[in-house]
């Protein structure tokens, strides 16, 4: 993410602050928290309880392939950038970044293709998201439970 | 219950359930899994009276290889026979971890045998899985449950599943 090549497209995109959870990663050749490196401000943390207002504030969000957070970016209406594990290749896991793709609600990319898959955001205009309907589980528990 | 994607999942099903209705309610968690009864208490917070919590072995931990697992089921299979047998449930909700096989087994065998009615049971794959089934959902294929997907596309592969729909 902080690479050169990735800053200026973050910069083509118009995004000037870049704000990053890290967890555990090796922090070696990271850039200092706070510096600002092509016109980019470059700021992290290792981890927090809640991304919510985090997610909020947010105008593109890069992320991985967890379902959980997938949902979450899409939910809130975000443009999403899912970069999936490429050791992870063929792997189920990564179906529903594919499939989300294909609907048109994200962009999906490994680390290699990161800064050419960035480029396509450029005036790219999602398909918008409808949150999932548990009611339609809820109806449908109460009609088997009529049935014998 | 399980880690991560599953309880997440499950409470978003939950959200959709009348618990006016469906009570009490008894929530099984692995015995290895803490996040689970903190999100149980945080969901149920208004409605503690109604529910019941058991901690249950896993049948299967994540990365255990297949071979193990099976005599790991058998052990959990044993241990919550005398769970279903108290509780009796009229429906059991599943959504796919390593706890849930074997209480399916032990309710539908505790039903076979007459010691109990037999539960409806609804399982709900995970919304990961958009071409092929999990495990414990193709296990499932075999027994009466009623099985939900969340991307069509599985019902043609999987004759014995619904779609009505993206539910979380």
């Amino acid at each position: 993410m902080v690479q050169e090549r990735v800053l200026n497209e973050l910069k083509n995109l118009n995004i000037k602050h870049l704000l990053l959870q890290v967890g555990d990663s090796d922090l070696i050749d990271f850039p200092l928290n706070g510096s600002i490196l092509n016109d980019v401000y470059i700021e992290y943390y290792k981890f927090k309880d809640s991304l919510d207002s985090d997610i909020d504030k947010a105008d593109l969000i890069v992320s991985h392939a967890g379902a959980g957070s997938i949902l979450q970016c899409l939910e809130a209406k975000k443009r999403l950038l899912v970069v999936v594990n490429e050791t992870l290749m063929n792997n189920h896991q990564l179906e529903i970044a594919e499939e989300m793709e294909k609907q048109g609600y994200l962009f999906y990319c490994t680390c290699s293709t990161l800064q050419t898959t960035l480029k396509k955001f450029q005036q790219h205009q999602f398909r918008a998201y409808e949150r999932g309907n548990p009611t339609l589980f809820g109806r449908y528990v109460n009609q088997i439970m009529l049935d014998n | 219950m399980g880690l991560g994607g599953h309880t997440n999942e499950m409470f978003r099903l939950l959200s959709g359930i009348d618990r006016n209705i469906y009570k009490p309610r008894t929530y099984a968690i692995a015995s290895t899994d803490a996040m689970s009864s903190k999100k149980l208490l945080q969901f149920e917070q208004e409605c503690t009276n109604d529910i019941n919590v058991s901690i249950i072995e896993r049948s299967r931990h994540v990365g255990q290889n297949y071979f193990t697992s099976i005599f790991t089921t058998i052990w959990a299979f044993f241990t919550v026979i005398p769970l279903v047998y108290r509780i009796r449930p009229k429906v059991i909700l599943i959504n796919g971890p390593g706890t849930c096989i074997p209480i399916i087994i032990a309710s539908l065998l505790l039903a076979l045998l007459f010691i109990i009615k037999r539960p409806k049971i609804v399982f709900v794959e995970s919304i990961c899985r958009v071409q092929t089934l999990s495990l414990t959902g193709k296990i499932l294929c075999y027994l009466p449950v009623n099985i939900l997907v969340q991307w069509p596309q599985l019902t043609e592969k999987y004759p014995k599943t619904q779609y009505i729909g993206r539910l979380v």
